[in-house]
């Protein structure tokens, strides 16, 4: 993120040059494509090419638009933090306290990646219904008289499947910035009078922050836009703004309008990922890497 | 200096990782002040020593004491050492200034008083101005300086450093040694220098603790290892040594007879003759490269002289080193001669005579 990370992220981009531009072509034709639509109006089938501003001033005006916005960033921060602060000391145990076999730990904790990712969240579904595992478990010690209903088809049901899918995605770069720290930074911190827990604030944690970064900038960029989870676990309460565009492109047969909302959840994302990259790179501090 | 308090003591110190014993009871006493070395081959243990000094590593045996205090479950934190790492450990996202004055700020003292001694100890070290950069704009000898001012700072009872100056080039590592040796005698510290480097040890230390595989071969002053190693090894260690086969034909309170090979017998003066000798046991003897010499001119004259024949010559400048046959001998010795003004350099295959002394001849144990 400073000097030295730019040269080696230059090298990197020479590298996939080729497949960067395979990607942006076949990225960069349907954003066209979506931004196009944002300003065109649809009447049942008939698309009327007239440029418009009256999408983006329904997403606007329309007050459930913006609750799913604001419902759909809600949640993902909420997921983000969740995951990212559940992900940190996992990536810490593993970096600093597993001697042998770390490559077999890492090996593992993408086991859950054997199934698909619809799988896992109907195996999340099993596990929270009404009847389900943890009900009847629950019902069975007698720690609970009815089942409990809060579990699933709500916001608690998408951020606690969501969290559980995108684990091993933060953990893996927490877990690679950690790796980076020099040991002798340590000890030269408790040389110098530190403990513990002051060292952790001191040296670890700030030379971790590149990795915390983009630890929360893969989990929180994706599940602004999920729709599967928030469809088969969130219930009505639990519904975001995927769910809405794909309403609008689908059922409701307005494309246009649906494209207005994929832009502009698209732009708040952008916004909220660069201030996410600015503060870390201010609080990163001149970490030259 | 004529009281010595001794400021750090290992007692019977033992290291073992696993089966394999890295310090097998190690015994020295440093003193206040002083500027000791531990020098050794690579993999003696020399590192391990000072890290167990330093808190890093406990000791699996034996006892630290630092300052009369034993440091038996101290941790690094709260012992009275600072280390200087051999990569430096410079906090890469911390500037000069905040890398030297970590110490302090852990000790919480008053912002103002931060500043003022990071600014002293940054002069110090001839530093003045650089607060404000980044690790990663300083030089390879910057940051070697700023490592040992955040060291400094800390004005601790011991600094203890771990080959400081062995990833810098020649030229500054010889500078570097001056200044550190400067430094450690006006602030009176004691430095504890790790080094395999027999020449930095020399030149820097008031004693020097030569390890070999985990032990302490011998503790002495610089000159005192130099000119009476108390073994063969510590003699191969310590600059360039021939060795020759020799035998005690006599010994009485005149002194004792030893028939050297190619030399011939010798009397040494009983005063010559180390405590740690026993003469029955000696099987080879030492003489050091400049303890002969060539004897170019006809008049040049020496206590007794032999004659060989020049091998080889190496010539460094200010030296040459020459290799010489000597009657009876299966290889040739190592002779340097000081290059000066008119000396011609002896051609291979010439015959020369060699001149040595009793004062010449080092003994073992
Ligand atoms: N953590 C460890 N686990 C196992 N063996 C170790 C460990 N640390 C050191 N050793 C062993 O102990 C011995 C002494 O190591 P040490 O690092 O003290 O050597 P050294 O004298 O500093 O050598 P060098 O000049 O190469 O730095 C070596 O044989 C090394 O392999
Ligand atoms: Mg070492």
């Amino acid at each position: 993120m400073t000097r030295g990370l730019s040269r080696e992220s230059r090298q990197g981009l020479t590298l996939i040059g080729l497949p960067f531009g395979f990607a942006l072509i076949m990225l960069a034709a349907p954003l066209a494509m979506v931004i196009t639509f944002s300003f065109w109006t649809q009447n049942y089938l008939d698309i009327d090419r007239t440029l418009t501003l009256a999408n983006y001033q329904e997403v606007f005006s329309q007050p459930i638009y913006q609750t799913l916005l604001w419902r759909s960033l809600r949640i993902s921060v909420i997921v983000t933090v969740v995951t990212v602060v559940l992900a940190f000391p996992i990536a810490y145990y593993l970096s600093f306290h597993v001697k042998r076999n770390k490559a077999l730990w890492l090996f593992l904790i993408t086991v859950p990646f054997w199934t698909s990712y619809l799988l896992r969240v109907f195996l999340w579904k099993v596990i929270l219904g009404y009847n389900g595992v943890l009900n009847t478990a629950l019902l069975e010690i007698g720690l609970i008289r009815e089942p409990l209903t809060f579990i699933l088809y709500n916001a608690n049901a998408v951020v606690l499947t969501l969290a559980h899918a995108w684990a091993p995605f933060a953990i893996l770069p927490i877990f690679v910035a950690l790796e980076k720290i020099d040991r002798s930074l340590l000890e030269a911190a408790e040389d110098l009078g530190d403990g513990p827990f002051r060292r952790f604030w001191r040296i670890t944690f700030p030379l971790a922050i590149p990795g915390v970064v983009a630890a929360t900038l893969i989990v929180l960029i994706p599940t602004v836009g999920d729709f599967i989870t928030p469809r088969l676990v969130g219930g009505t309460d639990g519904l975001m703004i995927a769910n809405m565009i794909q309403i609008q492109f689908g059922k409701a047969n307005n494309a246009p309008l649906g494209a207005a909302l994929a832009v502009t959840s698209m732009v708040v994302v952008a916004l909220i990922s660069i201030a996410i990259y600015l503060v870390g790179r201010k609080i990163g501090g001149r970490v030259a890497r | 200096m004529s009281v010595f308090k001794p400021i750090i003591e290992l007692r019977d110190v033992r290291k073992s990782f696993g089966t394999f014993e890295a310090l097998k009871g190690i015994n020295a006493t440093i003193e206040e002040g002083e500027f000791f070395s531990l020098l050794g081959p690579s993999g003696c243990g020399k590192t391990t020593l000072l890290r167990m000094i330093a808190g890093f590593e406990p000791p699996t045996g034996g006892d630290i004491i630092i300052d009369g205090k034993s440091m038996d479950g101290i941790s690094a934190n709260r012992r009275p050492t600072n280390m200087v790492f051999q990569s430096y450990a410079i906090f890469p996202h911390l500037s000069v200034a905040d890398n030297v004055g970590y110490g302090l700020k852990t000790k919480k003292l008053p912002k103002a008083e931060i500043k003022r001694e990071v600014d002293k100890a940054l002069s110090m070290v001839d530093l003045v101005g650089y607060g404000n950069r980044a690790a990663h704009e300083l030089s390879g000898g910057q940051r070697q300086r700023v490592a040992l001012a955040r060291a400094l700072v800390m004005r601790p009872k011991v600094i203890l450093l771990d080959e400081p100056l062995s990833a810098l080039d020649k030229k500054l590592r010889d500078q570097m040694q001056m200044e550190l040796r400067d430094l450690q005698k006006t602030l009176g510290i004691t430095f504890i220098l790790v080094t395999h480097d027999q020449e930095e040890a020399l030149i820097m230390s008031d004693r020097i603790a030569v390890m070999f595989e985990g032990q302490i071969a011998q503790l002495a002053t610089p000159e005192e290892l130099y000119r009476r190693p108390a073994t063969k090894r510590v003699a191969s260690f310590i600059g360039v040594m021939n060795f020759l086969d020799a035998a005690a034909t006599s010994h009485d309170a005149a002194g004792l007879t030893l028939d050297i090979a190619a030399l011939g017998k010798v009397t040494l003066p009983a005063s010559a003759i180390p405590p740690n000798v026993h003469p029955s046991q000696i099987t080879k003897v030492g003489i050091r490269p400049e303890m002969l010499t060539l004897l170019f001119d006809h008049d040049d004259r020496a206590e007794k002289e032999i004659t060989g024949e020049v091998v080889s010559s190496d010539y460094y400048g200010d030296m040459t080193y020459y290799s010489v046959q000597l009657p009876q001998l299966a290889s040739p010795v190592t002779i340097s001669m000081r290059n000066t003004a008119g000396r011609s350099i002896a051609a291979p295959g010439s015959p020369v005579r060699v001149g040595w002394g009793t004062e010449s001849v080092v003994l073992f144990e």
